[in-house]
Parts: structure tokens; sequence; C-alpha cells
């Protein structure tokens, strides 16, 4: 088995709520609530949830751009919240980050070049002329017309904007990237084409990707492991294939069943959940799940369920997982 | 056939900009039955909220201009209409729900007061009639303790809870038709579920035909019992939702539905793509304008754009490649090749 290249141990994110005349802090959002994950070298773990469970931020304090409340995070055997801002500059080579918003997340008043360029400036003592047949390099790689390069992000097109972020991402040759909703922005035609294209540099590179996303389609189709965050909880991980074959816990289960299929005659037996995703500044008691879940009974509102390994390579944060002895029986609901 | 509430024809909008008149539908045609839903399913650009807001005469307000075609609802011609005379008919007859509920509702008015006003103007109810009513709306949209809810901000409230608002106002003075654009795109899964089944619930209940628009396959063949597929401002293929996904003969069609990474099945493989991206509308390409990306191009589909080639009961495409099965037919004396 490939070695983990990143270990996430116990990282919490609190942002304090300050109110008052002299600002106190009254409350914190618990953005990110005590989630330990590991992400093997080389595979793509995939993670997924509703808005507002802590995804994106967990993505962001793994790669410290914002600082953990408390938790380590290990890539590639070292601290990244321990170390100097000198040894953490050294780091960003090897880390990435892809963002969601094509139109956001490059400079309007930078030219292409300089956009794909600029990490190659700051990182590598690279002349004016290699960094632009690097730039142009990465072009191609992407599938980008190279005599492009001269013009402003704006002219391109969402997809192409993509592409760009992508060339960015991977000019350091970096081991491990986030993908934050990379392609939740795209429309179905152009999503594919960028999935590809994202599928195709990991096997060339050999890259380890986190895959923030909210299409569980797009998830699965990408992901070798997949983690379903519930409110700052990670609440399943599991290999794709039987985590969406057979859902242990039930928002796992009432999430998958909640995507309306591209077919008129398979009908899913849906599982609605009732009401709103509670805040996380003022989280249930016990299973944070237990406010909407279908099963949940007198314990669940008391104790709070740890995330346990119960069958091979499946791990469940629930009292009563479903399919397993003793725990909660779908074809009850119905 | 079930008797048709909404008859677009020929329905061409423009806007002008600085490059010219830029037609961003044209030419569309649809039918709604009284009763049932026609999704309009397409990509960005693709001129499906043109289309909606042209329907509901909301385009003057946008800057574009209906340059052709007709509107028929219930033997009115909505395009022909001042605006004045659209006021009866808007919020009463046909209304609309938007994509984003937050940016829908008045931050300074409680939700009921909004759902009353909605009642007050269109139904002359009186204060107290429109707030009961309100409160009614509120419960049948589902939303729990209405007497308390009304009374909130919509900042008070979830973007679910706010979209059954919306829903609950849209729907206030009994509408024949009700125009959803996009209606879940900003909302999750589970949030999603919730409302595409109130819709489908409502719809049973008040009998109300439904136009959704929407970009998601998924939604599409949950809801819709006929489908019109859009690409660059045209309608390329409509049809049953079952013709549509059975048998779906458009290259842009059978493109989209192949994009899409399945529940089932392999995965990890190349994803089918649709070569290139979708053109500006300002500078379509001669003949077909899905050529330049469709795998089965042929020399006619650069030279001639085609029209809507009957392949099916109800089922249409416009795409040469049906051009001889459509003549075959037309031989049988209408006779149908399937369904």
């Amino acid at each position: 088995m490939a070695k983990n290249l990143v270990e996430v141990n116990n990282v919490k994110k609190y942002f304090p709520i300050h109110k008052g005349l002299l600002n106190r802090v009254v409350g914190n959002v618990k953005a990110v609530d005590d989630v330990s994950l590991t992400i093997r070298e080389g595979e793509t773990f995939g993670l997924v949830g509703e808005s507002g469970c802590g995804k994106s931020t967990l993505g962001r304090v793994i790669l410290r751009l914002q600082s953990a409340t408390e938790g380590s995070v290990k890539i590639n055997g070292r601290d990244v919240h321990s170390l100097s801002n000198r040894d953490l500059n050294k780091m960003r080579e090897e880390m990435q980050i892809i963002f969601q918003d094509p139109f956001g997340s490059l400079n309007p008043r930078f030219l292409v070049k300089d956009v794909i360029g600029e990490p190659l400036k700051i990182h590598t003592k690279m002349s004016a002329k290699e960094i632009d047949e690097r730039v142009v390099e990465l072009m191609k790689m992407v599938g980008l017309d190279p005599t492009r390069r001269n013009r402003y992000p704006h002219e391109f097109s969402g997809g192409q904007r993509q592409r760009i972020g992508i060339a960015r991402a991977i000019a350091l040759k970096p081991k491990f990237i986030v993908a934050d909703e990379a392609v939740s922005a795209l429309d179905v035609s152009v999503q594919s084409q960028v999935i590809n294209l994202l599928m195709r540099l990991q096997k060339e590179m050999g890259l380890t990707f986190l895959f923030i996303a909210h299409g569980l389609n797009v998830v699965r189709h990408i992901s070798d492991r997949v983690g379903v965050m519930y409110l700052g909880k990670m609440v399943e991980v599991g290999e794709t294939e039987s985590l969406y074959a057979s859902p242990l816990h039930p928002y796992t289960a009432a999430l998958l069943s909640a995507i309306p299929l591209p077919s008129p005659t398979k009908k899913r037996n849906r599982i609605v959940l009732q009401g709103d995703v509670p805040s996380p500044a003022n989280p249930p008691s016990g299973c944070r799940f237990h406010t909407r879940c279908p099963f949940a009974q007198e314990k669940c509102s008391q104790v709070e369920p740890k995330l346990v390994e119960v069958l091979p390579g499946r791990e469940v944060a629930c009292h009563f997982p479903i399919g397993v002895e003793g725990g909660s029986d779908l074809s009850k609901l119905q | 056939m079930a008797e048709k509430l909404l008859e677009v024809r020929n329905l061409t909008t423009g806007f002008l900009t600085e490059k010219g008149f830029v037609k961003a539908t044209d030419r569309i045609s649809i039918n709604i039955e009284k009763g049932k839903t026609l999704c309009l399913v397409g990509e960005s650009g693709s001129g499906k909220s043109v289309t909606s807001l042209s329907i509901m005469r909301l385009i003057d307000y946008a800057g574009g201009v209906i340059l052709e075609g007709n509107i028929n609802f219930k033997g009115q011609d909505l395009a022909a209409k001042k605006q004045e005379e659209l006021k009866e008919i808007r919020g009463n007859q046909i209304s609309m729900i938007f994509q984003d509920p937050m940016s829908a509702l008045n931050p300074v008015f409680t939700v009921g007061e909004q759902i009353a006003e909605s009642l007050r103007l269109h139904q002359n109810k009186n204060k107290d009639e429109a707030w009961k009513e309100a409160v009614e709306l509120l419960r049948m949209v589902g939303i729990p303790s209405p007497e308390i809810r009304a009374k909130q901000y919509p900042n008070q409230l979830s973007g679910g809870m706010c979209q059954r608002v919306v829903i609950a106002i849209a729907l206030a003075a009994k509408p024949e038709l009700l125009i959803a654009d996009e209606p879940t795109t900003a909302l999750d899964v589970t949030v999603q579920a919730q409302i595409l089944e109130l819709l489908q619930d409502l719809k049973e209940k008040l009998g109300t035909s439904i136009l959704l628009i929407t970009h998601d396959m998924g939604v599409a063949a949950e809801m819709a019992d006929h489908i019109a597929v859009m690409y660059a401002g045209a309608i390329v293929e409509q049809g049953t939702v079952e013709e549509i996904f059975a048998n779906p003969s458009h290259p842009y069609t059978v493109g989209l539905l192949q994009s899409i990474p399945g529940f089932e099945g392999e995965r990890g493989g190349e994803l089918y793509t649709i070569k290139g991206t979708i053109p500006g509308l300002g500078n379509l390409p001669q003949g077909c304008r899905f050529n330049p990306r469709c795998p089965h191009v042929m020399d006619k589909c650069r030279q001639v754009e085609p029209g809507d080639i009957q392949i099916g009961a109800e089922h249409k495409t416009k795409c040469w490649l049906y051009e001889d099965q459509a003549k075959v037919a037309a031989a049988g004396k209408g006779e149908h090749i399937h369904g």
C-alpha cells in the first residue's frame, strides 16, 4: 500500500463570534470540529457535504491558508502548522490549490503568462526566458493555446480560466493539490473536459488530490476514497465504490438519495430530510445529525459517536450505522 | 392531446449591442399543456432565461426586444400586449420563481407581509384576510409554525425556507402557469429534494402548469413531462421526457447526457466530452449552430441550418442526420417511426 502523504490529526477550526461594546468573544462558529483523515500518495480523496459543513475550511487549514485552532497537519512527514514562515514558503512548492471561481481567482490586471509564471518567479531562480518557455509548456499541458499568453483573463471563457488556474497550480510540480470545487461552476460539457484534464495530469505527474465538491457524481468518478462531512464533523469515510453502493451513515444515504438521476425510468427511494442544517455556532448535542436523522434514538442526542472502522476500509461516526448488525434498517422507512 | 395553456411560436428576442443586434433566442416554439411540466434544459448562455423573461414580457425591462413571434396564453397574444395590460396577467395567471431566493425577497418587510401584498394586489383581499391566507400559504408550502415565521424577516430564514416563501408568493394568486427559473440551483441537494417534492405536490394538488428552467438533466428527468433542449439560442430537440432520455437524437443532447458522470458502473475512465465551447451569440457559425462541435458533421451542416424534423409522435430535432427518416415517415403517411 502507498504511504500516507497527508495526515490530518484532530484538526479544529473555530471562528470566534464577537459581540457588544467591548467586542467580547461570546461563542465560536465551529467550522471544523475535531477532524482526522489521511490521504495516501497518488490517490484522490473526495470530500463532500452541503454548504457550511466546513469542507472548504478544512481544505484551507490543511494548506495553512488558515491557521488551525487545534490539531496538526502533516504533509510528507512535516507538520505544516509548526513550520517557520521561511520553511512554509518552501513547503508551498509542494502543495497548491485550485479555486472554485474561475472569475474571482485570477488577477484581472495580470496577463495570463504572468498569472501562470508568478509561482515560478517567486519560488525559482529561472530567467525570464526560461519562465516563458515553461509557461508555454504548461499551457500546452492543460490544453490552452500558448499564443494567447499575452492576453488578460477576461478574454477567456470559464472553462479556459479554470485551465489557467490549473496551470498555475501545477507550475511548480507540486505533490499535493487541493481542488476546492474546481469544476462546480462549470457547465456539464466543459466540466467533463476539466475532469479529464485533472485525471490525466494526476497520472502524468503522480499528483495527490484532495477533491472538494458538492457534485456527488463527479466525486464518485474521480475519487478513490470519499469523506462525508456534516456540520464540521467527518461522519463517514470509505472506498468510493462501497460507500456509494451501501452507505453506512444515514446522512450519507440521504445525501445520495437526494440527487436526481438523469433518467426518468430509474427512481430512487428517496429519504427526504426534514428541516435545515443547524447552525455551526450552536450545534446539537450528541450526534450532530440527530435532529434530522430518520433513525435517531435517545442515545443519539446524548452521546457523540466517534469515527470508527466498522467494516474493512469503512469508517463511520454513527451509533446505529445502516446495514450493520444492531444498526438502522433502510427498508423500515418506506 | 391535452389542452394547450401556452403556445409560443417563433419567438425571437434580441438585444441591441455595440456590435449590432444579437439574437438571444432564435425562433423558439414550445407548448405547455394544462397541468404538465415543460423543462427547458441547456447550458449557461443558451437563452433559457431570456425565453422565460420574454414569456413574462419582463424582457422589456432587461433591455431586450421581441423581434418576432407570438406568445399565445389562453387565446391572448402576450407579445402584442401593452405593459399596462400585462399587469392583469402577471402574478395573477402567470407567476415566476427566480434562482436566488434571498435576493428575490424584500429584506425590509416580513415574509408574511410580502405574501399578503400579493394577495391584496391581485385578489383585492383586505388586510386581515390577506394575512390569514398568507399564513395558510406558508403552511401549504411546508413551513413549520407558520404563524411565527410569517412575522420574521427573510434574513431570519434559511435559503430553503426563503425559496418556499417565494413559491408561496408565486402561488398566492393561484396562477395557471408557474415559471421557475433554476429554482433549486442555489440550494443544497437535500434541500433541493424538498423543494422539488413540494413543486411536484403543488402541481398535482392545484393543477398548475410549470415551465421549469434547469441545467441539470437529473432535475429535468425527475420533474418533466416534456423537455426542450436549448443550444446557443435555439431549441435543438424537444419531446416527451421518455423520448429524450430513451432516444436522444440531436448530437448535442447525446453529448450532454454522455458527459454526466454516472452513479453506477465504471468510474475513473475518461469522460465523454463535447469538444470546443459554446459559440458567442454574436458570431454563430453558418449552417447548423452546433456544427463546429458535432462529431457527425457533414457538408450540408456547414451550409444550411436544419429546421425541425419530426422523428416521433411528439419528438422533434434540428439535425440533418434525421432528414431521411423524416422522408420515410412522410411516405408512410404520418406513421411514426417509433413511439
